[in-house]
């Protein structure tokens, strides 16, 4: 089907467009591509997901075979299921309001151009990742979104901080890879074909062992692209991008590229409860652990980016107890309340020309409403109170928790819960109630952002609002669950028993529970401001603990960063001396030869062919001499030659000239 | 000598013609070495050409075989055309040089 392979191909068509005339041609006028293919790719989305709604079977669109033979065919295919519908939906809807918001944000920005061809070629790798029918397609989109997330968090480059935190990324990213191209491999081992659909029909046959290995190996490349412990530490660097990609790329889509895959491969989790244990472990590890950094960060979108972190804990919490559905749930509407979240302070950060420091904001209520109403939609969402997006999915991930068996995760996931009610008021409060702390300067410049951001911010606060109980009401048995349930549909944890007692005191301490962090972030910051610091001081170690993020970024310096640059030196000196040694010593003994060689030119060949020469010269000095330039002597020579010639032949003959008569 | 043919009546035989042909060869040749003036030199190479056509004539007429008459006509055009050349060259040195001796003209030596 064309209108399948087109979704990804017209962003491509962008990216060159805008690649190659962008600098020269297109200039201010490059987002006209970028935002028209997005568009067109998000109407075909949609076009798509009312096929699929419809009840059709799976499309899948195959258009080349890129590996084939000895039994082992890989094909560029793209497969159309509930699952890749609703990532698409997602990856092109989310991705377009901030295509859309890109535009008044980076207005001005020299690399207009190229931010735009990042941002597309970002959409490319992400829908391939999403659309993908096999793992090497999943794998391509999955490095395209890396080397994309690097490009777009070194955006500025002449920040030194940006390129670092971009290279971080990517050298952290690819120890996930490392872990994920493993488990490919081990696919194509068992299964001889990297075919979802061959893959989980012949799942069964995996040896629980087999299907651990696999699905730890896919769960470490999840860990690195999707910033969970131990490999979270490069997000929060990465908010030195510009804000639409942490948006876009470090909150909305890209980092759930983990989350899809491991609902992608549940057939092979279902298999491995070990796994299982481990991801969902972790994943309620990290929501706590980024939660409790959260706390105390001063950097607007620090503060996102570990609460995203946190987010994407509770969604592989929820893979891991089986929830498979509550953790798209999840991943969607934090998409929404997410990336609303991060374009607002976009625009917070836009009014203030640049602030991102909350102890220099307050009181932006009253200069930026818009911004400061979809920021508080937003934060409402994300602390999880009904009847906004947050409250339906995270609690169902709680609740999927509890009734699976797992109390120990349930009480981390509410205590995060708390903690994520608490910051994400804390922040709004900080930015936007109370007296202002800008400096004079600063607050003199302060605007609302034009309608090109704040349409995107509506429309977003709009889904944030409604998102929840459109696709996820009544819990575990809402509209989501049961397009998602073909796909998901399995052994572990999806036994659906109805709304009962149970889930709705699960339901209420959930409540409770935000409003708990809610009236701790009012206590605290609105009705009395004095009390944070003076807890600050209080508890001075654990403060500093948290404000040094648990000192984990100078851990792995010391334990993996400087080992490793040691490392380098040593392998630098090991070139330099030995490598370049030999090469420098070869180079030498041709240059000797070379000199070698050029002597007995000049000595011994010269000499021989001096030689000869002089000879000739000598040779001709004597006969030069017959060349009188008189013709008499000329005619003496030639006749005394006539003369021995015809004496010679005479006698040669026998003798006379009549015998040569008679013979005649 | 006796040959075969019809000269074997003739009064002159064919010995009479290649005397009379090596005298003037012999003629010209002596021309050719002693003489200085280059219009008695040309003369003296005519002479020389001449006595080879006698030559061919004679064995023309005494083998019964025209070849020998034909070549005796291309020597005749041939020695047309180098008188021409030659006089052609003797005039062009004349007035270049004001000579009309061979030994004044040395230039090409070594």
């Amino acid at each position: 089907m064309l209108s399948v392979a087109l979704i990804p191909l017209l962003p491509l068509l962008a990216v060159l467009v805008n690649g190659i005339f962008g600098r020269k041609y297109l200039k201010e006028s490059s987002h006209y591509f970028a935002v028209g293919s997005v568009a067109i790719s998000f109407v075909l989305s949609v076009s798509l997901l009312v096929r699929t709604l419809s009840g059709e079977p799976p499309i899948t669109v195959t258009l080349y075979s890129w590996i084939f033979g000895g039994g082992f065919d890989v094909h560029i295919g793209f497969l159309i299921d509930p699952l890749s519908s609703v990532m698409l939906m997602v990856v092109t809807g989310v991705g377009l309001l901030i295509h859309i918001y890109s535009v008044g944000y980076m207005h001005g920005d020299e690399g207009y151009y190229r931010f735009f061809t990042y941002l597309n070629l970002f959409m490319v790798s992400m829908l391939l990742l999403v659309m993908g029918d096999n793992y090497l397609v999943l794998f391509i989109g999955w490095e395209g979104v890396g080397l994309c997330s690097y490009l777009l968090i070194a955006f500025w480059f002449e920040k030194e901080s940006a390129t670092k935190a971009g290279t971080k990324a990517f050298v952290v990213n690819r120890i996930g890879d490392a872990g994920f191209l493993i488990a490919i491999f081990l696919i194509a081992q068992q299964f001889g074909t990297l075919n979802y659909v061959e893959v989980f029909e012949r799942a069964h046959e995996l040896s629980t062992g087999m299907a651990t290995a696999i699905a730890l190996c896919l769960f470490i490349g999840a860990v690195g692209k999707s910033a969970q412990l131990p490999l979270y530490t490069w997000l929060p660097d990465a908010m030195e991008g510009p804000t639409p990609v942490s948006a876009l790329i470090h909150a909305a889509t890209m980092v759930t590229a983990g989350v899809y895959m491991v609902v992608r491969n549940h057939a092979i989790y279902d298999l491995a409860p070990i796994a299982m244990t481990v991801v969902a472990v972790t994943g309620g590890a990290t929501a706590i652990f980024a939660a409790t950094i959260g706390l105390v960060q001063t950097d607007i979108k620090r503060v996102l980016a570990y609460s995203t972190v946190s987010q994407l804990g509770y969604m592989f919490l929820g893979c891991g107890v089986g929830a498979y559905a509550a953790a798209i749930f999840h991943l969607v509407t934090h998409a929404f309340f997410k990336a609303l979240l991060f374009l607002g302070s976009g625009s917070v950060i836009h009014a203030l020309g640049g602030e991102q420091d909350i102890r220099k904001m307050g009181g932006l209520k009253a200069e930026i409403p818009v911004t400061a109403l979809t920021f508080l939609i937003g934060t409402i969402a994300i602390a999880g109170l009904p009847p906004l997006a947050g409250f339906w999915s995270k609690d169902e991930i709680l609740g999927m928790a509890f009734k699976g068996g797992h109390q120990a995760l349930w009480l981390v996931g509410m205590t995060g819960a708390f903690l994520t009610s608490f910051y994400m008021f804390r922040l709004f409060y900080l930015t936007f109630a109370g007296t202002t702390r800008m400096a004079p300067e600063v607050a003199h410049h302060v605007h609302e952002s034009p309608a090109v951001m704040t349409i995107p911010l509506a429309i977003l606060a709009g889904l944030s609002l409604l998102g929840g109980l459109l696709l996820g009401f009544p819990p575990e048995g809402g509209w989501l669950h049961a397009f998602l349930a073909p796909v998901v549909a399995g052994e572990a944890g999806e036994a659906h028993e109805g709304f009962g007692q149970l889930d709705l005191a699960l339901m209420a301490a959930s409540v409770g529970i935000a409003l708990a962090g809610w009236w701790t972030a009012y206590t605290m910051y609105v009705r009395k401001p004095e009390l944070a610091p003076s807890l600050a001081a209080r508890f001075q170690g654990a403060y500093t603990l948290l404000l040094n993020k648990y000192w984990v970024d100078e851990l792995y310096d010391a334990l993996f960063v400087e080992p490793s640059k040691q490392l380098g030196r040593a392998w630098g000196w090991f070139d330099r001396v030995v490598v370049d040694g030999l090469v420098n010593g070869v180079g030498r003994m041709t240059a000797g030869s070379a000199w070698l060689s050029s002597w007995i030119e000049k000595h011994v060949i010269y000499a021989f062919l001096n030689v000869i020469g002089y000879g000739n010269h000598l040779g001709a000095a004597v006969f030069r001499r017959l060349q009188t330039g008189y013709v008499h002597h000329y005619a003496v020579i030639l006749i005394v030659g006539l003369f021995l010639m015809v004496s010679f032949f005479v006698w040669w003959q026998g003798g006379s000239v009549g015998r040569l008569l008679v013979l005649r | 000598m006796t040959g075969s043919g019809g000269a074997d009546t003739d009064v002159i035989t064919l010995t009479h013609y290649l005397v009379v042909s090596t005298v003037l060869f012999a003629i010209g040749l002596i021309g050719v070495l002693i003489r200085r003036n280059f219009i008695i030199v040309l003369m003296s190479i005519e002479i020389m050409l001449n006595a080879a056509n006698l030559n061919l004539v004679a064995f023309s007429h005494y083998l019964d075989s025209l070849t020998g008459q034909i070549v005796a006509l291309f020597v005749i055009a041939i020695a047309a055309g180098e008188a021409a050349v030659g006089l052609a060259i003797i005039v062009v040195i004349f007035r270049g040089k004001l000579a009309t001796n061979v030994d004044q003209i040395n230039l090409l030596k070594w």
